[in-house]
């Protein structure tokens, strides 16, 4: 398995996730990233992400049940593992340590 | 899903489906459909439909794509042994479908192996040559201004001396000439032998291994001679031949190698080589300018291109010698071309060949009916095999319950298809060496041509044509049987849709009569014609008469002084040529100020009253004295016509005078038109004049006697007591001109064979298809007769829709062969029996009874069963 540091998309991918809650799938997320982050993100990418993000054990998926939308396929909802957990709050973590390290005034003056 | 919504388009989702693995699949296809959704409310529904497919294409990645599955090919390969068990056992339970099938593959592939054999012989024709991909050989067209263009295998002296000269990129050139010989003597011993001359470069382009003798000098000086091994062991026996001389004529030539006798597969074939220096000694103006342009009649120009070379740019350069060249000549044209050594075997319209050649238009059209005949045969699989599907759906539900794939199922019945395939092969091999022996024997020609022996190559061949023509008609019943649904076929058999596609099934026996139809009127016309041709009244008797070809050996008066001793012979006389087998012997002629070329013949006194000529005016020509002058002329009804003579009237032409070379001939007979030349060309002037035939020409004798073998045996006798080195030619006139005709006879063979082939299939077809419909149909069969219905009745009722088919074919296949017979066929002849309709219809009625006998066995043996037995299964 490749390294379990978490990428930067990743993270964003891996935080909406959990944000989304019990809505997490692939076009969801696609919308949910679009809305927050401004930029466009392609299904594609989103799709690789998910799919490295279940290898790496960071995510779990299961089928929903079929609705008449999606030309009658089910979707693929994505909830974070404990590991997921983990990974994310150890970004956080490591995010927090850097803040604090900061002085005030190096950023003061940026909106 | 609401059905007018849009949809994507289905073959990119069907591309989805098979690349992708099947663990993602559904939430990719999902994904897709709702973005394509959005993009139908967005951008339209074309837009939406290209965004998807580009989509798909994009989601081509590593972690979608499904990983080949080894298990599946591992459980083919387990399979097989079962797959192989079930066939076997299969084609032993249904007797009757394995048996028509068998054999039906059988016949039409031996048509194929035959074209299979046929086109490998051509193409491995020359390969003992090592350079034979480089070999090439100069052909010459030949465009006079007003005239159709000719094509010919020779070439002038000057194109391969210029070529050798001054074209660059080629290795070798060797120059050739065709005509030599005559009478080879060696101290006692005369031997007729032929052969060609050829220059010091002979050896060095063609592989043609020496027993003695040195190939770089073989050739070189004037007056050598290389023998084959056949030929030296005729002229010396077992004696060394090397260094011996030989007399032609009067001329010595010295024996300066023997080659190994020339393979059978090879363009060109000689007894003897001599060298090309010595045409320059012996006779280089035999047909006028030997170094002219313009003699294009009698060499032969080979180029060896260096390895690696181009043709194009040797051809580019002769393009510029014949330009140049052209200049000086008036109202023509002469070009010349290369031509590879592969392509010389099918070529067979060059005029001067070397050798003998096939037509490839033939080979190809060959190609083309056994491919019908093969697929007609494909086809009777196809349809029988889905036919009885109700009988092995329920075994392929099984075989898919206990997990097997549609993969698996469309192995094992492709196994079956191509293990029928190879018990028909075997089969069909022994049809094919049966059908060799009489395909050779059908043209002399084509047993000098053609070994038609079998090597692992060909056998290679025979394999992979077997295993196509398995697999052609496999593939159908197969995907047929792969895509049976499981359920149904194991709930509610009946529900099956086995007659789906029985439009197509109706479509299909339609186009196998109709084939049937065709090939089998074709051959009674082409026989009827064929007959009419060789029987047609030519304007003169050819009854009884035997011609005897003069060799150069005897003096006519000799022989004929001999022959009218013989009490059988009543009649005799001599002429240059045998008329209507197709030679023809033409001069110019001149009448007042307007002269024209004519066909000519030379005769004696006798000839036109045996040969019972009608004289519409005049008389027959006189004898003359050797060295008187000559001063007569008959001629026939077109060249009055030509020349506008008198106005026509055969007795008021007769003292008109005609300027024959220098000498002025008075017309003293007329005889009535008859056909000179074969059937197929028009009628034309023609002259004919008295000439003591000596050595060359034919002696005709009017024969009659009840034991023709004796008195060709006294006939040979004498023959033999004049002439002991060549062997004696004679024919009756009848058989000359049977053999005059002969490709058409063989055309005639031919389709009939196929004809047989293709009504044989076609009824197996129909045998196999009634079976079905009426054994499926007997139970209603069982509660119509308990209700009521007679035999006749019943019988009608199974039968009318086949025959119904019949009848369609019917109008399909007899007006194309008329119109093809009377458009196409019969306008290349000028002279012909008419054809008559009668020969439609005949062709019809065979194969109508024919398959009234099948419809009607089966069907009445329906009608017959009782029908207690049949309800009483229920």
């Amino acid at each position: 398995m490749k390294g379990t540091n978490l990428g930067e998309f990743e993270e964003i991918v891996l935080l909406t996730i959990a944000a989304l809650v019990n809505d997490a799938y692939s076009v969801a997320i696609c919308d949910e990233l679009e809305k927050n982050t401004g930029r466009s993100v392609k299904l594609g990418v989103v799709h690789a992400v998910l799919n490295r993000l279940e290898e790496k054990g960071l995510v779990k998926s299961k089928l929903g049940e079929a609705t008449s939308t999606r030309g009658g396929k089910r979707k693929r909802f994505y909830s974070v593992t404990s590991s997921g957990k983990a990974a994310l709050l150890k970004a956080r973590e490591v995010r927090e340590q850097l803040w604090n390290r900061i002085p005030d005034f190096i950023l003061k003056g940026a909106s | 899903m609401k059905a007018s919504q849009p949809t994507p388009p289905k073959w990119a989702e069907r591309l989805l489906c098979w690349y992708c693995r099947p663990a993602i699949l559904e939430d990719l296809q999902g994904d897709l459909h709702e973005y394509f959704e959005r993009n139908v409310k967005a951008k339209g529904v074309k837009r939406a439909r290209l965004i998807y497919i580009l989509d798909v294409i994009k989601f081509f990645r590593i972690y979608t794509v499904r990983k080949p599955e080894f298990i599946n090919l591992l459980i083919h390969w387990i399979m097989l042994g079962s797959y192989i068990k079930t066939s076997g056992r299969n084609i032993v339970r249904n007797k009757l479908f394995s048996g028509i099938n068998i054999i039906g593959l059988a016949i039409s592939m031996s048509v194929g192996l035959l074209v299979i054999a046929l086109v490998s012989d051509f193409r491995s024709y020359d390969d003992f040559h090592e350079n034979k991909d480089r070999i090439y050989r100069v052909i010459t067209a030949h465009q006079r201004q007003d005239g159709p263009p000719m094509n010919l295998a020779t070439s002038s002296v000057l194109a391969g001396k210029r070529i050798k000269e001054s074209v660059t990129g080629i290795e070798k050139v060797t120059l050739m000439r065709r005509g030599f010989g005559g009478d080879a003597k060696v101290g006692e011993s005369v031997m007729p032998l032929s052969g060609i001359w050829a220059d010091e470069a002979f050896f060095s382009i063609f592989t043609f291994p020496l027993i003695q003798g040195n190939p770089a000098t073989a050739l070189k000086d004037p007056y050598s001679l290389v023998l084959t091994e056949t030929s030296a062991r005729k002229l010396f026996g077992s004696e060394n031949a090397l260094g011996q001389s030989v007399k032609f004529d009067t001329i010595n030539y010295i024996v300066t190698a023997v080659m190994k006798d020339i393979p059978r597969l090879s363009h060109m074939h000689f007894d003897v080589l001599v060298s090309f220096a010595t045409v320059d000694l012996v006779k280089p103006d035999m047909d006028g300018g030997f170094m002219s342009w313009s003699n294009i009649y009698s060499n032969y120009t080979y180029i060896l291109l260096p390895e690696h070379g181009d043709a194009q740019t040797v051809q580019a350069s002769i393009n510029k010698i014949s330009t140049a060249e052209n200049k000086a000549l008036e109202d023509q044209r002469i070009d010349l071309n290369l031509q590879s050594l592969g392509e010389i075997p099918f070529n067979a319209r060059l005029s001067n060949p070397i050798g003998l050649a096939m037509n490839g238009i033939a080979l190809w059209i060959l190609g083309g009916l056994a491919m019908i005949i093969i697929m007609s045969a494909c086809f009777n699989y196809t349809n029988l095999s889905i036919a009885r599907s109700l009988r092995r759906s329920r075994e392929v539900g099984i075989r898919k319950v206990m997990g097997a794939r549609k993969m698996h199922v469309l192995g094992q019945f492709i196994v079956e298809a191509v293990i029928i395939a190879l018990l028909a092969l075997l089969l069909s091999s022994g049809v094919f060496m049966l059908l060799r022996s009489s395909f050779l024997s059908m043209e002399p020609k084509l047993q000098t041509m053609l070994s038609l022996e079998l090597s692992p190559r060909l056998v290679l061949q025979f394999m992979l044509l077997a295993i196509t023509v398995g697999l052609l008609a496999g593939l159908p019943p197969a995907f047929f049987f792969a895509r049976i649904n499981i359920i149904k076929v194991l709930k509610d058999i009946s529900s099956l849709q086995v007659f789906r596609h029985v439009n197509i099934r109706k479509a299909l026996i339609v186009v196998q009569y109709t084939f049937s139809l065709i090939f089998i009127t074709t051959t009674i016309i082409g026989y009827n014609q064929y007959k009419g041709l060789i029987s047609y009244d030519l304007g003169f008797s050819t009854e009884n008469i035997v011609n005897i070809k003069l060799a150069g050996g005897v003096k006519g008066d000799l022989l004929v002084k001999e022959l009218k001793e013989l009490p059988e012979v009543t009649d005799i006389s001599r002429s240059l040529m045998v008329t209507s087998l197709g030679n023809i012997h033409g001069m110019q002629v001149k009448y007042k100020n307007d002269s024209s070329g004519v066909w000519l013949n030379l005769i004696d006194e006798n000839y036109l009253p045996l040969h019972q000529h009608k004289f519409l005016a005049g008389r027959n020509l006189h004898a003359i004295a050797e060295g008187a002058e000559e001063s007569e002329v008959v001629v026939n009804e077109q060249l009055l016509k030509r020349f506008d003579i008198a106005k026509r009237d055969p007795l008021k032409a007769l003292g008109e005078e005609l300027l024959v070379d220098t000498m002025r001939l008075t017309i003293v007979g007329v005889v009535k038109d008859f056909n000179y030349g074969t059937l197929e060309s028009t009628i034309e002037p023609l002259i004919m004049r008295y000439a003591s035939i000596q050595y060359y020409g034919n002696i005709n004798l009017r024969v009659k006697t009840e034991d023709w073998p004796a008195t060709f045996a006294r006939i040979n006798a004498i023959w033999q007591k004049l002439d002991k080195v060549h062997p004696m030619e004679a024919k009756f006139y009848s058989d000359q001109i049977q053999e005059a005709y002969n490709q058409f006879s063989v055309m005639v063979k031919v389709f009939g064979f196929l004809a047989f082939l293709a009504v044989c299939i076609a009824s197996m077809g129909l045998l196999g298809m009634v079976v079905f419909a009426t054994e499926t149909r007997l139970k209603e069969v069982s509660i119509r007769k308990v209700l009521g219905a007679s035999e006749t009745k019943l019988v009608y009722m199974l039968s009318k829709g086949f025959i119904a088919l019949l009848v369609i074919a019917a109008c399909i296949a007899l007006p194309a062969t008329y119109f093809f017979f009377d458009k196409v066929v019969l306008v290349k002849f000028m002279y012909h029996p008419p054809m008559r309709v009668s020969e439609l219809i005949l062709g019809f009625f065979i194969v109508m009874l024919l398959a009234l006998v099948m419809i009607g066995s089966q069907t009445l043996r329906a009608a017959r069963t009782n029908p207690a037995e049949v309800l009483k299964n229920e």
